[in-house]
Protein backbone atom coordinates (compact mmCIF):
# COMPACT_ATOMS: atom_id res chain seq x y z
CA UNK A 1 0.00 0.00 0.00
CA UNK A 2 1.49 3.50 -1.04
CA UNK A 3 2.08 5.66 1.94
CA UNK A 4 2.50 9.79 2.28
CA UNK A 5 4.33 11.95 4.20
CA UNK A 6 2.13 12.94 7.33
CA UNK A 7 3.64 16.27 9.23
CA UNK A 8 2.23 17.47 12.42
CA UNK A 9 3.51 20.90 13.38
CA UNK A 10 2.91 23.32 16.05
CA UNK A 11 3.82 26.48 16.74
CA UNK A 12 6.56 25.94 19.32
CA UNK A 13 7.55 22.77 17.04
CA UNK A 14 7.57 19.80 14.59
CA UNK A 15 6.30 17.01 16.71
CA UNK A 16 5.87 14.56 13.76
CA UNK A 17 7.48 14.32 10.05
CA UNK A 18 7.49 10.62 8.60
CA UNK A 19 5.84 8.25 5.76
CA UNK A 20 2.75 6.86 7.10
CA UNK A 21 -0.41 4.66 5.85
CA UNK A 22 -3.52 6.86 6.39
CA UNK A 23 -4.35 9.39 8.96
CA UNK A 24 -7.50 10.07 10.25
CA UNK A 25 -8.06 13.44 10.71
CA UNK A 26 -10.73 15.59 12.97
CA UNK A 27 -12.01 18.17 9.94
CA UNK A 28 -14.11 21.22 10.98
CA UNK A 29 -17.19 19.01 9.08
CA UNK A 30 -16.20 15.52 10.46
CA UNK A 31 -13.32 13.15 10.16
CA UNK A 32 -11.85 12.89 7.22
CA UNK A 33 -9.97 9.60 6.63
CA UNK A 34 -6.73 10.57 4.49
CA UNK A 35 -5.11 7.68 2.23
CA UNK A 36 -1.80 8.58 -0.13
CA UNK A 37 -2.86 9.94 -3.39
CA UNK A 38 -6.26 12.18 -1.73
CA UNK A 39 -7.76 15.49 -3.85
CA UNK A 40 -5.89 18.55 -2.84
CA UNK A 41 -7.74 19.91 0.10
CA UNK A 42 -7.23 22.42 2.63
CA UNK A 43 -9.66 21.99 5.70
CA UNK A 44 -10.08 23.42 9.24
CA UNK A 45 -9.48 21.39 12.13
CA UNK A 46 -11.99 21.28 15.31
CA UNK A 47 -10.49 20.06 18.48
CA UNK A 48 -9.99 16.03 18.55
CA UNK A 49 -7.34 13.54 18.00
CA UNK A 50 -5.31 12.51 14.90
CA UNK A 51 -5.15 9.02 14.69
CA UNK A 52 -2.07 7.62 12.82
CA UNK A 53 -2.32 4.38 11.07
CA UNK A 54 0.80 2.24 9.40
CA UNK A 55 1.13 -1.04 8.55
CA UNK A 56 -2.72 -1.62 9.30
CA UNK A 57 -2.07 -0.67 13.28
CA UNK A 58 -2.96 2.41 14.73
CA UNK A 59 0.10 3.62 15.60
CA UNK A 60 -0.13 6.90 17.16
CA UNK A 61 -2.87 8.90 18.76
CA UNK A 62 -2.17 13.19 19.18
CA UNK A 63 -5.16 15.57 20.43
CA UNK A 64 -5.11 18.76 18.71
CA UNK A 65 -7.22 21.50 19.96
CA UNK A 66 -7.86 23.17 16.55
CA UNK A 67 -6.23 24.10 13.10
CA UNK A 68 -5.81 23.45 9.38
CA UNK A 69 -4.51 20.73 6.93
CA UNK A 70 -3.39 20.96 3.85
CA UNK A 71 -4.20 18.02 2.13
CA UNK A 72 -1.64 17.03 -1.76
CA UNK A 73 -1.98 13.24 -2.87
CA UNK A 74 1.71 12.95 -1.17
CA UNK A 75 1.73 15.19 1.63
CA UNK A 76 -0.39 16.06 4.21
CA UNK A 77 0.84 18.95 6.45
CA UNK A 78 -1.43 19.60 9.73
CA UNK A 79 -1.00 23.13 11.06
CA UNK A 80 -2.43 22.32 14.77
CA UNK A 81 -3.12 25.15 17.66
CA UNK A 82 -1.58 23.11 19.53
CA UNK A 83 -0.73 19.34 19.85
CA UNK A 84 0.06 16.58 22.68
CA UNK A 85 0.35 12.76 22.20
CA UNK A 86 -2.91 11.17 23.82
CA UNK A 87 -1.22 9.34 26.84
CA UNK A 88 0.86 12.73 27.63
CA UNK A 89 -2.73 14.68 28.30
CA UNK A 90 -3.99 15.28 31.75
CA UNK A 91 -7.71 15.24 32.69
CA UNK A 92 -7.31 17.59 35.93
CA UNK A 93 -5.21 20.13 33.34
CA UNK A 94 -8.66 19.50 30.87
CA UNK A 95 -11.03 20.15 33.37
CA UNK A 96 -9.33 23.65 34.27
CA UNK A 97 -8.85 24.61 31.08
CA UNK A 98 -12.80 23.76 30.37
CA UNK A 99 -13.52 25.66 33.21
CA UNK A 100 -11.69 28.74 31.62
CA UNK A 101 -13.11 28.57 28.26
CA UNK A 102 -16.73 28.65 29.97
CA UNK A 103 -15.62 31.61 31.81
CA UNK A 104 -14.62 33.07 28.63
CA UNK A 105 -17.70 31.89 26.82
CA UNK A 106 -20.15 33.62 29.46
CA UNK A 107 -18.19 36.43 28.98
CA UNK A 108 -18.30 36.83 25.15
CA UNK A 109 -22.28 36.58 25.25
CA UNK A 110 -22.79 40.06 24.75
CA UNK A 111 -19.81 40.22 22.06
CA UNK A 112 -20.08 39.79 18.03
CA UNK A 113 -21.81 36.63 16.79
CA UNK A 114 -18.10 35.51 15.83
CA UNK A 115 -16.08 36.02 19.04
CA UNK A 116 -19.02 33.70 20.36
CA UNK A 117 -18.33 31.14 17.83
CA UNK A 118 -14.53 31.55 18.55
CA UNK A 119 -15.46 30.98 22.03
CA UNK A 120 -17.78 28.40 21.86
CA UNK A 121 -15.05 26.27 19.20
CA UNK A 122 -12.78 26.98 21.77
CA UNK A 123 -14.94 25.31 24.52
CA UNK A 124 -15.87 22.68 22.43
CA UNK A 125 -12.21 21.54 21.47
CA UNK A 126 -11.67 21.97 25.36
CA UNK A 127 -14.81 19.33 26.28
CA UNK A 128 -12.92 17.13 23.36
CA UNK A 129 -9.66 16.86 25.09
CA UNK A 130 -11.41 16.02 28.41
CA UNK A 131 -12.66 13.06 26.51
CA UNK A 132 -9.91 12.08 24.81
CA UNK A 133 -8.03 12.39 28.80
CA UNK A 134 -10.71 10.02 29.55
CA UNK A 135 -10.71 7.83 27.31
CA UNK A 136 -6.77 6.83 27.17
CA UNK B 1 49.74 60.48 42.99
CA UNK B 2 47.17 57.69 44.50
CA UNK B 3 47.57 56.25 47.53
CA UNK B 4 48.41 52.48 47.47
CA UNK B 5 45.40 51.94 50.13
CA UNK B 6 43.18 53.79 46.97
CA UNK B 7 44.88 51.58 44.23
CA UNK B 8 44.10 48.87 46.67
CA UNK B 9 40.50 48.87 46.51
CA UNK B 10 40.25 50.20 43.36
CA UNK B 11 41.71 46.85 41.69
CA UNK B 12 39.51 45.32 44.31
CA UNK B 13 36.41 46.90 42.80
CA UNK B 14 37.34 46.15 39.26
CA UNK B 15 38.01 42.83 39.90
CA UNK B 16 34.25 42.06 41.34
CA UNK B 17 32.76 44.11 38.46
CA UNK B 18 34.89 41.90 36.04
CA UNK B 19 33.32 38.49 38.21
CA UNK B 20 29.66 39.86 37.64
CA UNK B 21 29.85 40.28 33.90
CA UNK B 22 31.79 37.27 33.24
CA UNK B 23 28.76 35.48 34.91
CA UNK B 24 26.26 37.59 32.70
CA UNK B 25 28.13 36.36 30.03
CA UNK B 26 28.07 33.13 30.68
CA UNK B 27 24.29 33.66 31.24
CA UNK B 28 23.40 34.90 28.67
CA UNK B 29 25.46 32.27 26.34
CA UNK B 30 22.99 29.97 27.89
CA UNK B 31 19.72 31.64 27.44
CA UNK B 32 21.02 32.07 23.83
CA UNK B 33 21.16 28.48 22.98
CA UNK B 34 17.75 28.39 24.56
CA UNK B 35 16.18 31.00 22.53
CA UNK B 36 18.04 30.18 19.31
CA UNK B 37 16.71 26.41 19.55
CA UNK B 38 13.44 27.79 20.42
CA UNK B 39 13.03 30.36 17.73
CA UNK B 40 14.11 26.82 15.12
CA UNK B 41 11.34 24.84 16.59
CA UNK B 42 8.76 27.46 15.44
CA UNK B 43 10.52 27.61 12.04
CA UNK B 44 8.57 24.75 10.56
CA UNK B 45 5.03 25.93 11.33
CA UNK B 46 5.56 29.40 9.79
CA UNK B 47 6.81 28.07 6.31
CA UNK B 48 3.91 25.74 5.90
CA UNK B 49 1.79 28.71 7.22
CA UNK B 50 3.40 30.67 4.59
CA UNK B 51 2.65 28.21 1.66
CA UNK B 52 -0.83 27.86 2.72
CA UNK B 53 -1.38 31.20 2.34
CA UNK B 54 0.39 31.94 -0.64
CA UNK B 55 -2.13 29.23 -2.27
CA UNK B 56 -5.21 30.73 -0.52
CA UNK B 57 -4.26 34.07 -0.04
CA UNK B 58 -3.83 34.67 -4.21
CA UNK B 59 -7.38 33.43 -4.82
CA UNK B 60 -9.26 35.50 -2.59
CA UNK B 61 -7.27 38.91 -2.28
CA UNK B 62 -8.89 40.10 -5.80
CA UNK B 63 -12.34 39.69 -4.52
CA UNK B 64 -14.06 42.97 -3.48
CA UNK B 65 -14.94 41.29 0.16
CA UNK B 66 -11.87 40.19 0.89
CA UNK B 67 -11.19 40.44 4.92
CA UNK B 68 -8.97 43.78 5.89
CA UNK B 69 -6.87 41.93 7.40
CA UNK B 70 -5.53 40.34 3.76
CA UNK B 71 -5.98 43.99 1.60
CA UNK B 72 -6.10 46.62 4.41
CA UNK B 73 -8.75 49.09 4.45
CA UNK B 74 -7.95 50.81 1.68
CA UNK B 75 -6.32 54.24 3.33
CA UNK B 76 -2.79 54.73 4.11
CA UNK B 77 -3.34 57.51 7.04
CA UNK B 78 -2.92 55.86 10.05
CA UNK B 79 0.50 53.56 11.04
CA UNK B 80 0.46 51.39 14.05
CA UNK B 81 3.92 50.25 14.48
CA UNK B 82 4.41 47.36 17.18
CA UNK B 83 8.08 47.99 18.56
CA UNK B 84 9.99 45.01 20.04
CA UNK B 85 13.04 45.33 22.19
CA UNK B 86 13.75 43.61 25.89
CA UNK B 87 13.06 44.24 29.03
CA UNK B 88 16.07 44.61 30.31
CA UNK B 89 19.31 46.83 29.69
CA UNK B 90 22.79 45.55 29.35
CA UNK B 91 22.57 44.14 26.18
CA UNK B 92 24.92 46.70 24.32
CA UNK B 93 23.39 48.36 21.98
CA UNK B 94 20.65 46.08 21.22
CA UNK B 95 17.49 48.32 22.86
CA UNK B 96 18.85 51.64 21.37
CA UNK B 97 19.80 50.35 17.29
CA UNK B 98 15.37 49.19 17.62
CA UNK B 99 14.67 52.44 19.50
CA UNK B 100 16.58 54.78 16.86
CA UNK B 101 14.99 52.84 13.99
CA UNK B 102 11.85 53.79 15.08
CA UNK B 103 12.29 56.99 16.03
CA UNK B 104 13.65 57.63 12.30
CA UNK B 105 10.31 55.76 10.99
CA UNK B 106 8.07 57.79 13.18
CA UNK B 107 9.57 61.04 12.37
CA UNK B 108 9.63 59.66 8.55
CA UNK B 109 6.01 58.96 8.08
CA UNK B 110 5.08 61.71 10.43
CA UNK B 111 7.00 64.08 7.57
CA UNK B 112 4.66 62.51 5.04
CA UNK B 113 1.68 63.64 6.80
CA UNK B 114 0.64 60.36 8.38
CA UNK B 115 -0.60 59.29 11.88
CA UNK B 116 1.36 57.03 14.29
CA UNK B 117 0.44 55.17 16.68
CA UNK B 118 2.70 53.06 19.35
CA UNK B 119 2.49 50.26 20.98
CA UNK B 120 5.39 48.58 22.57
CA UNK B 121 5.97 45.31 23.83
CA UNK B 122 9.55 45.54 26.33
CA UNK B 123 9.90 47.88 28.69
CA UNK B 124 12.88 49.08 27.29
CA UNK B 125 11.28 50.58 24.01
CA UNK B 126 8.97 51.82 25.95
CA UNK B 127 11.23 54.10 28.19
CA UNK B 128 13.29 54.78 24.81
CA UNK B 129 10.34 56.54 22.73
CA UNK B 130 8.30 57.93 25.70
CA UNK B 131 10.48 60.96 26.51
CA UNK B 132 9.70 62.05 22.94
CA UNK B 133 6.53 60.02 21.39
CA UNK B 134 4.09 59.82 24.58
CA UNK B 135 1.40 61.39 23.12
CA UNK B 136 1.05 58.68 19.98
CA UNK B 137 1.36 55.75 22.59
CA UNK B 138 -1.51 53.78 22.80
CA UNK B 139 0.03 51.02 24.68
CA UNK B 140 2.63 48.79 26.17
CA UNK B 141 2.96 45.42 26.91
CA UNK B 142 5.64 44.01 28.73
CA UNK B 143 7.01 40.12 29.23
CA UNK B 144 9.34 40.42 32.13
CA UNK B 145 8.93 37.90 34.46
CA UNK B 146 8.38 34.91 31.72
CA UNK B 147 11.16 32.17 31.89
CA UNK B 148 9.53 30.99 28.22
CA UNK B 149 8.10 32.67 25.97
CA UNK B 150 5.04 30.89 24.62
CA UNK B 151 2.74 31.66 21.76
CA UNK B 152 -0.28 32.53 23.95
CA UNK B 153 2.23 35.70 24.58
CA UNK B 154 2.09 36.52 20.71
CA UNK B 155 -1.20 35.66 20.89
CA UNK B 156 -1.76 38.51 23.04
CA UNK B 157 -0.43 40.51 21.30
CA UNK B 158 -2.57 39.64 17.97
CA UNK B 159 -5.23 39.88 19.60
CA UNK B 160 -4.87 43.36 20.08
CA UNK B 161 -3.82 44.22 17.39
CA UNK B 162 -7.05 42.67 15.59
CA UNK B 163 -9.59 44.13 18.17
CA UNK B 164 -7.94 47.70 16.77
CA UNK B 165 -8.18 46.76 13.13
CA UNK B 166 -11.81 46.15 13.65
CA UNK B 167 -12.80 49.04 15.21
CA UNK B 168 -10.47 50.89 12.16
CA UNK B 169 -8.38 52.41 14.80
CA UNK B 170 -5.65 52.05 11.68
CA UNK B 171 -4.85 51.37 8.38
CA UNK B 172 -1.26 50.06 7.98
CA UNK B 173 0.51 47.96 10.73
CA UNK B 174 4.40 47.32 10.93
CA UNK B 175 6.52 45.20 13.29
CA UNK B 176 9.93 46.81 13.84
CA UNK B 177 12.30 44.22 15.80
CA UNK B 178 15.60 43.34 16.05
CA UNK B 179 16.27 40.54 13.35
CA UNK B 180 18.45 38.05 14.50
CA UNK B 181 21.35 37.66 11.71
CA UNK B 182 23.89 36.39 13.85
CA UNK B 183 25.16 36.23 17.35
CA UNK B 184 27.08 39.50 17.04
CA UNK B 185 24.69 40.85 14.40
CA UNK B 186 20.94 42.21 14.75
CA UNK B 187 19.58 43.88 12.16
CA UNK B 188 16.66 46.88 13.11
CA UNK B 189 14.12 45.08 10.75
CA UNK B 190 10.81 46.69 9.83
CA UNK B 191 7.96 44.41 8.88
CA UNK B 192 4.56 44.98 7.43
CA UNK B 193 1.92 42.82 9.45
CA UNK B 194 -1.44 44.54 8.22
CA UNK B 195 -2.08 44.60 4.89
CA UNK B 196 -0.67 40.72 5.25
CA UNK B 197 1.95 40.76 2.20
CA UNK B 198 1.54 37.85 0.29
CA UNK B 199 4.29 35.34 -0.69
CA UNK B 200 5.04 35.03 -3.90
CA UNK B 201 3.73 31.43 -4.14
CA UNK B 202 4.34 28.27 -6.25
CA UNK B 203 2.03 26.57 -3.78
CA UNK B 204 -0.19 25.15 -6.44
CA UNK B 205 2.82 23.69 -8.85
CA UNK B 206 3.08 21.32 -5.34
CA UNK B 207 -0.23 19.93 -5.56
CA UNK B 208 0.11 18.54 -9.04
CA UNK B 209 -1.47 21.92 -10.88
CA UNK B 210 -4.46 20.91 -8.96
CA UNK B 211 -6.47 23.54 -7.08
CA UNK B 212 -7.21 22.69 -3.67
CA UNK B 213 -10.73 22.44 -2.14
CA UNK B 214 -11.90 23.88 0.53
CA UNK B 215 -13.89 23.07 3.78
CA UNK B 216 -15.90 24.34 5.02
CA UNK B 217 -15.33 27.44 2.90
CA UNK B 218 -12.32 29.40 1.25
CA UNK B 219 -13.63 32.77 3.23
CA UNK B 220 -14.28 30.64 6.53
CA UNK B 221 -10.65 29.04 6.51
CA UNK B 222 -8.66 32.54 5.42
CA UNK B 223 -11.02 34.37 8.58
CA UNK B 224 -9.39 31.82 10.86
CA UNK B 225 -5.66 31.25 9.06
CA UNK B 226 -5.16 35.07 8.63
CA UNK B 227 -5.44 35.91 12.57
CA UNK B 228 -3.02 32.55 13.31
CA UNK B 229 -0.67 33.59 10.97
CA UNK B 230 -0.38 37.60 12.54
CA UNK B 231 0.35 35.63 15.62
CA UNK B 232 2.70 33.66 13.83
CA UNK B 233 4.24 36.27 12.47
CA UNK B 234 4.73 38.16 16.01
CA UNK B 235 5.95 35.00 17.54
CA UNK B 236 8.44 34.50 15.41
CA UNK B 237 9.87 38.37 15.93
CA UNK B 238 9.85 38.03 19.56
CA UNK B 239 11.51 34.73 18.87
CA UNK B 240 14.18 36.64 17.21
CA UNK B 241 14.33 39.54 19.16
CA UNK B 242 14.69 37.41 22.40
CA UNK B 243 17.75 35.27 21.10
CA UNK B 244 19.14 38.89 19.27
CA UNK B 245 19.07 40.04 23.32
CA UNK B 246 21.32 37.12 24.44
CA UNK B 247 23.51 37.40 21.78
CA UNK B 248 23.91 41.10 22.33
CA UNK B 249 24.55 40.62 25.79
CA UNK B 250 26.63 38.18 25.21
CA UNK B 251 28.90 40.27 23.30
CA UNK B 252 28.86 43.17 25.42
CA UNK B 253 29.45 41.40 28.59
CA UNK B 254 32.12 39.56 26.38
CA UNK B 255 33.75 42.94 25.96
CA UNK B 256 33.62 44.54 29.68
CA UNK B 257 34.96 41.55 30.83
CA UNK B 258 37.52 42.12 28.51
CA UNK B 259 38.09 45.27 29.43
CA UNK B 260 37.92 44.86 33.28
CA UNK B 261 40.90 42.76 32.86
CA UNK B 262 43.19 45.62 30.73
CA UNK B 263 42.08 47.92 33.34
CA UNK B 264 43.55 45.29 36.32
CA UNK B 265 46.60 44.45 34.39
CA UNK B 266 46.84 48.60 34.16
CA UNK B 267 46.33 49.36 37.92
CA UNK B 268 48.04 46.65 39.37
CA UNK B 269 51.47 47.83 36.97
CA UNK B 270 50.83 51.00 38.69
CA UNK B 271 49.94 49.55 41.82
CA UNK B 272 53.43 47.88 41.96
CA UNK B 273 55.07 50.88 40.35
CA UNK B 274 54.12 53.23 43.46
CA UNK B 275 54.93 50.98 45.92
CA UNK B 276 58.59 50.22 44.75
CA UNK B 277 58.89 53.96 44.46
CA UNK B 278 58.07 54.12 47.87
CA UNK B 279 60.76 51.68 49.14
CA UNK B 280 62.94 54.10 47.29
CA UNK B 281 62.09 56.82 48.57
CA UNK B 282 62.74 55.09 52.13
CA UNK B 283 65.93 53.86 51.02
CA UNK B 284 66.83 56.87 49.99
CA UNK B 285 65.91 58.84 53.39
CA UNK B 286 68.01 55.84 55.35
CA UNK B 287 71.36 56.19 53.46
CA UNK B 288 71.15 59.80 53.10
CA UNK B 289 70.36 59.97 57.00
CA UNK B 290 73.42 57.81 57.92
CA UNK B 291 75.63 59.79 55.62
CA UNK B 292 74.48 62.49 57.35
CA UNK B 293 75.83 61.05 61.05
Amino acid sequence: MANFQLELVSPEKLLLSREVEMAIIPAAEGEMGVLAGHAPMIVALRGGIIRVRENGQETERLFVAGGFAEITPTRVTVLADEATPVAELSRTEAERRIGEAEAAYAAAASDTPEHRDAAMARLLSMRAMRDAAQAA
Amino acid sequence: MPSLKSLRSRINSVKSTRKITQAMKMVAAAKLRRAQSQAEAARPYAERMERMLASLGASVASSPDAPRMLVGTGADNVHLLVVVTADRGLAGPFNTNVGRFARARIRALEGEGKTVKILTVGRKGAAYLKREFASRFIGEITLAGKKRLEFADAQDVAHRITAMLEAGEFDVCSLLYNRFRNVITQVPTEQRLIPAPLPEGEATADAGGALYEYEPTEEEILAQLLPQNLAIQIYRALLESAAGEQGSRMTAMDNATRNAGEMINKLTLNYNRTRQANITKELIEIISGAEAV
